[in-house]
């Protein structure tokens, strides 16, 4: 076992967390709910485990992170830039004309960005593409797919599952950001998809739960699946997370995956995520 | 033309896969279920370790195949048309053109020409579908000769494209050795009192219609319009203004497609007739692919009278 600082990740995702919404405050635009829920996921990615090299976005054999649920791209675009993609101010000007940081993600546009998603489902086929390009060329990176649960709703997710279990894409790590909403209200209401371990079971996954804000527990599992190399078989991990973590008037609220802050929602956010900038 | 070659352009598709891959260690073909039709089966045998099977789930195959492609595959991948342009759209225009990823959609069984299956398998959409996505290259070709070439240009460039084959067998019209070139047509017969714009299999056709005009003494150039994008703008400003009169020939809807491209060029710079041979704004149906061409307008008689209309 890995000796780890959790506290260190904490603050990093506390970082993250504070860019992400001023950026979306400065844009009067954005998705802070599902922004908040995925922070942790990404922080401990790319702060821990992934093989990338912030100097080099394009090096061969990295590591490979799509963010399926391309609405949380203030999130991303955060942790790149804390990591040192590039100069994490520069994401101020999201979703503004002549902007590098597009609303949606877009992979020509930002370094450090791997896949153009934001219409839902398709990232996790397209990481499964890129997981089986992978292993054409026998190479030992991972290629990670990060969904949200509502997400799981597209039907084309569960077309990739299948090829994922086909094609024996042991190098291939779902990541399901569970926070339980979507813009219409409580998933299990719109339409249920849980359980979603034992639909991926199903379909042939190692499954392993998580706690989505527990940097411990979400390593742990991270760890766990990258341990899953050799079986043959892809892996989910199903995080456990809350929309709009960090900030308790947005905590779990349907009504905030979509929308801005107002001033003073602003001011109280920040102080809540930890302080003055 | 009695005696003449016929080959489907997917059977030359088929084969150029099989050629391709042997020198691009790069290439990978996929398909959705339906590789003995789609002609993918000879790539499939020749390198099993770079063939995609995706059974029958193409919007997860066009994503893969964006997925593969960034990571550095050269990749064609394979369906009917109508699945391809029509299901897989979204997913086209969004993994696909939006990065930029060097995939070619080579779709297969475009057109009436699918014949009995019906109208659940015949698009006259794709074309019109395909040409209004941002750096979206589009080719028709008119036969197996131009297909093999075409196809070999394409997967030479980076970038996405569609290519649209046929499932009927089709005249080859061209010699072994004629050159093509992404985005210049081909006049492949003179004329001076009006031109016939045709692409895919209408080209044989518009050759057709151009001997019985000859006969009438109507001298009626004949362009093949292989590329409909980027389209030669050059050759029908020219046409517009050298004959005069436009008649546009294509196994697509006239909504949208080849007619609708070339209309686009010629009342933006040269305003001549233009007349439109195509898929008239309806379903298709089960049938023998020269009859339902004949129900559904699409022959050399259908040319002929097109270009007296306009004259």
């Amino acid at each position: 076992m890995k000796e780890r600082n959790y506290e260190e990740l904490q603050a990093v995702a506390r970082k993250v967390r504070m860019n992400a919404l001023r950026a979306i405050y400065a844009a009067n635009s954005g998705h802070p709910g599902g922004s908040f829920s995925v922070t942790d996921i990404l922080v401990a990615l790319y702060f821990d485990e992934m093989n990338i090299d912030p100097k080099n976005p394009k090096m061969e054999d990295r590591d490979k992170l799509v963010l399926s649920k391309g609405h949380a791209v203030p999130a991303l675009y955060a942790t790149l830039g804390e990591r040192g993609f590039f100069d994490v101010e520069e994401m101020m000007t999201l979703r503004q004309v002549d902007s590098h940081f597009q609303g949606h993600p877009n992979m020509n546009k930002c370094p450090g960005i791997e896949m153009s998603t934001g219409s839902l489902g398709q990232g996790f086929s397209v990481a499964v593409g890129m997981a089986i390009a992978s292993k054409m060329d026998k190479k030992d990176n991972f290629v990670y797919a990060v969904t949200g649960d509502g997400e799981l709703q597209e039907g084309i997710i569960w077309e990739a599952a299948l090829s994922a279990a086909k094609y024996q894409l042991d190098n291939f790590i779902a990541i399901v950001d569970w926070n339980g909403l979507q813009i219409d209200g409580n998933v299990d209401v719109v339409k249920k998809v849980a359980p979603i371990d034992e639909k991926f079971a199903s379909f042939g996954f190692n499954t392993i739960m998580a706690d989505g804000h527990d940097f411990e527990s979400l390593l742990g599992a991270i760890d766990q699946a990258k341990a899953n190399k050799g079986t043959g078989k892809p892996t989910v991990i199903v995080a456990k997370t809350h929309k709009g973590q960090g900030v308790s008037f947005m905590t779990d609220q349907a009504g905030w995956p979509g929308k801005a802050p107002n001033a003073e929602q602003f001011e109280q956010a920040m102080k809540e995520l930890g302080g003055e900038m | 033309m009695a005696d003449v070659k016929k080959i489907a352009t997917r059977a030359a598709y088929g084969e150029f896969l099989v050629e391709e891959g042997a020198k691009r260690p790069n290439l990978v073909a996929m398909s959705a279920d339906l590789s003995g039709s789609n002609k993918t089966d000879g790539f499939e045998k020749a390198y099993p370790e770079r063939f995609i099977e995706s059974g029958i789930s193409e919007q997860d195959m066009y994503a893969e195949a964006a997925g593969l492609a960034l990571s550095g595959k050269v990749v064609c991948a394979s369906t009917f048309a109508m699945f391809a342009a029509g299901r897989a759209y979204e997913i086209i225009r969004n993994s696909i053109a939006y990065t930029g990823a060097n995939v070619k959609i080579c779709a297969t069984h475009g057109g009436i020409t699918v014949g009995e299956d019906g109208a659940s398998h015949q698009t006259f959409e794709d074309i019109a579908l395909m040409r209004e996505i941002p750096g979206m290259v589009v080719l028709n070709p008119a036969d197996a000769v131009s297909a093999k070439a075409l196809l070999a240009e394409t997967v030479a460039a980076d970038g996405p494209s569609y290519v649209r084959l046929g499932r009927a067998n089709v005249p080859v019209i061209y010699d072994e050795n004629e050159i093509f070139e992404i985005g210049k047509a081909k006049t492949v017969k003179e004329g001076s009192n009006v031109t016939i714009i045709a692409t895919g299999i209408m080209v044989a056709d518009a050759i057709a219609a151009a001997e019985t005009l000859e006969a009438e003494g109507i001298s009626a150039r004949v362009i093949d319009m292989h590329t409909i994008k980027p389209l030669d703008e050059e050759a029908i400003i020219k046409a517009a203004q050298e004959t005069g009169a436009i008649v546009t020939a294509e196994e697509h809807s006239v909504i949208g497609g080849l007619g609708s491209a070339v209309a686009e060029v010629v009342v933006q710079n040269c305003p001549v007739k233009v007349a439109m041979v195509g898929q008239k704004d309806c379903f298709g149906e089960s049938g023998k692919p020269a009859d339902l061409l004949k129900k559904y307008g699409m022959t050399p008689a259908d040319i002929v009278a097109a270009v007296k209309s306009v004259k």
